[in-house]
């Protein structure tokens, strides 16, 4: 089985660019540069640098030992947390930046879900000196006013999404409306593995970093650079691709893909893509979908607004399909008590969408010789109001 | 292949005014009497827009519209159900415009057989890629008597806008600037290089201009460089307006084609 992007953009039936005649200049000058350019010794070298001293990376593989007794197995934590700005989104948003100068823009819009992606973009157009513009949902908006302060405070303009469910998946609408206004001169830089072809092959080799460091990094630890399972939370399903990018060939190694169930699979409320989407068009990518009988999108639900998405980029799409990686869901309530957990177990405090990602490892069934990689792809200040308010610290 | 819209062209090469409505709005049962009394005004083809959740090429007239007529049960059944006996009381050339993920859930062969058998057509899809059709429907397209129609924009390179030609047969959609529908920022719509362009290339296929299309000015601008021109936005807001559907569409027509009724 074949799990990279064929030459028209497929990954198995899944991917390729369903866009409309106005954004496909666009998407064809990315198409016919991104890997010439991404290849160039300078665009590396900038790259590798920015990373390394900008971002902070490497960033550690953790053996979490606390979390490792009460499971009776051995758990690992890559700690993209612990990235400047707090998530692996960084990670893109540096290597689309770079491309974005070389093509020429100067103007970057975004969308955002969490505020992680837009944050990240913020940053990097603030390091490189150009305009930027984020788009997201006004219900995200609310629930995430740290994030949006931090992009405002970087010099970003934040513009609600008020159509549809007001949250990443009509902020995305907005973002591909803004770049159909403006083809010359703009750039979007796209948060996850989804999209019209290049952008899930192009996000996802970004994010490849994460599991070219875990191979090392496993290898110095244990004496193997397979684990036997990586755990990784999927919205989009960007840190998870970049978490299973170099295991993609390596069967033995399980691929653990976790969705947000929200308040459970049958609730009508949920973002559980691979249990109740069937395969449809969304964001110019053919992938699964959740959507009505008659082919309208349907409103996601989670309480995390970084998993709260119809879609799933395509490769996880082919991922599930064939097979290749094992898909999870996880309710907002387990996933809250997965939070806690974690936060006085190990003294970390992640994010709502990796706590999905945690909430996981009781359910492996991963012996006490085993390995588990899990993807530690954000940090929780962002959620801090979230927290408060469920875990009612005062009153007890 | 002789449809009622490359019967049209020959018929009259100039001057064309299409009309887009969303299906389902302002009322879901509106979709008929827009027709019918769209012809009786005297415009010469209709496009009927099935409503989608997330329309990426589209401003937020015609998105809100499409909000409305979701909400009001418009569905792709519903559609064809309103239009099964739509050829006993019209003749207009009509064409179906959406996006390609309702009509894949349907299915893109049933759903070709069908409008062919109601008196559809054409077609537009715009995000089905050209590749794509080439491939898998251009064969079953062509079966059902099914113009498809594709857009072109400022940006389009010329071999692109050849090849799309090569593939056509009815029109072809010359996307005014680089713009989501429903844009009137730019009180004028003369791309003349662009559209200059176009028309010294010698297509086979007639074009008419749409997007950014609102008022008498802009369509006679379109009209200039083109066969016709394409209103959507515009006519929807017309008839989001108090007065009666037949009022409304009267009113807005006249507006837009006075001098010919004065």
């Amino acid at each position: 089985m074949n799990y990279s992007v064929d030459d028209n953009g497929f990954y198995g039936r899944f991917g390729g660019a369903y866009v409309p005649e106005m954004l496909y200049a666009n998407v064809e000058e990315l198409r016919q540069n991104y890997l010439t350019i991404m290849a160039e010794p300078d665009f590396q070298e900038e790259m590798q640098s920015l990373l390394r001293d900008y971002v902070g990376r490497p960033t550690p593989l953790y053996f979490a030992k606390r979390l490792s007794e009460k499971y009776n197995t051995n758990i690992y934590l890559k700690r993209e947390d612990l990235n400047h700005t707090g998530a692996h989104k960084i990670n893109n948003t540096i290597g689309q930046i770079l491309l974005a100068k070389r093509l020429g823009k100067t103007r970057i819009i975004a969308e955002t879900g969490a505020g992680q992606h837009g944050v990240a973009t913020a940053t990097v157009c603030a390091l490189m000196n150009l305009e930027c513009i984020v788009y997201m949902g006004e219900v995200d908006i609310e629930r995430q006013a740290p994030n949006v302060a931090r992009m405002k405070m970087l010099g970003a303009t934040v513009v609600p999404a008020t159509s549809g469910s007001r949250t990443l998946k009509d902020a995305t609408n907005e973002a591909i409306r803004d770049w159909i206004n403006n083809p010359g001169n703009t750039y979007y830089i796209i948060g996850s593995v989804v999209g019209p072809h290049p952008y899930p092959d192009m996000v996802a080799r970004f994010q490849a970093v994460i599991s070219e460091e875990i191979k090392a990094q496993l290898l110095e630890k244990t004496g193997s650079e397979d684990p036997d399972y990586i755990v990784a939370c999927v919205g989009g399903g960007s840190n998870a691709a970049g978490a299973f990018y170099h295991y993609l060939d390596t069967p033995e190694v399980k691929l653990v893909a976790v969705e947000a169930a929200g308040l459970g699979i049958d609730s009508g409320e949920s973002a559980a893509t691979s249990v109740l989407g069937k395969e449809g068009i969304i964001h110019g990518s053919r992938t699964l979908l959740m959507q009505t009988e008659d082919g309208q999108v349907t409103e996601p639900y989670s309480i995390s607004a970084g998993l709260d998405y119809p879609g799933v980029g395509p490769l996880h799409a082919h991922l599930h399909q064939s097979g290749r990686a094992i898909f999870e869901s996880i309710t907002d309530e387990e996933a809250l008590q997965a939070v806690l957990e974690l936060t006085r177990l190990e003294g970390i405090i992640p994010a709502l969408e990796t706590a999905h990602a945690l909430a996981v490892i009781s359910r492996l069934g991963a012996k006490p010789d085993e390995v588990v990689v899990l993807n530690l792809s954000g940090r929780g200040d962002k959620d801090l109001a979230t927290y408060l308010d469920r875990f009612n610290f005062d009153d007890k | 292949m002789i449809n009622r819209i490359q019967q049209l062209f020959a018929q009259k090469p100039q001057g064309l005014l299409s009309v887009y409505f969303t299906a389902g709005f302002p009322n879901l049962e509106d979709t008929v009497p827009i027709i019918l009394e769209l012809e009786k005004n005297g415009v010469d083809l209709i496009e009927i827009g099935m409503p989608f959740s997330d329309p990426l090429a589209d401003g937020p007239t015609i998105q809100q519209s499409s909000e409305v007529a979701i909400r009001n049960g418009m569905t792709i059944p519903t559609l064809f159900a309103q239009l099964q006996d739509i050829r006993q009381h019209t003749q207009i050339p009509l064409v179906l415009m959406g996006y390609l993920n309702p009509v894949m859930q349907y299915g893109v062969e049933r759903f070709l057989q069908k409008a062919s058998e109601l008196g559809i057509d054409g077609l537009i899809l715009p995000d089905l890629p050209l590749s794509d059709y080439v491939r898998e429907y251009k064969e079953v397209f062509e079966r059902y008597k099914l113009s498809n129609i594709f857009l072109i924009t400022p940006q389009t390179p010329e071999q692109r806008i050849r090849e799309i030609d090569t593939h056509t047969n009815g029109f072809i959609y010359m996307v005014s600037s680089a713009s989501v529908t429903g844009s009137t920022t730019g009180q004028s719509v003369v791309n003349t290089t662009y559209f200059e362009r176009v028309k010294e290339m010698g297509l086979r296929n007639p074009g008419v201009i749409g997007f950014g299309i609102h008022n008498q000015e802009t369509f006679e601008q379109a009209c200039h460089h083109a066969s016709g021109a394409i209103i959507g936005s515009a006519f929807i807001k017309a008839i989001a307006k108090e007065e009666s559907l037949s009022e409304n569409i009267s009113t807005f027509i006249q507006s837009i084609r006075h001098k010919e009724t004065a």
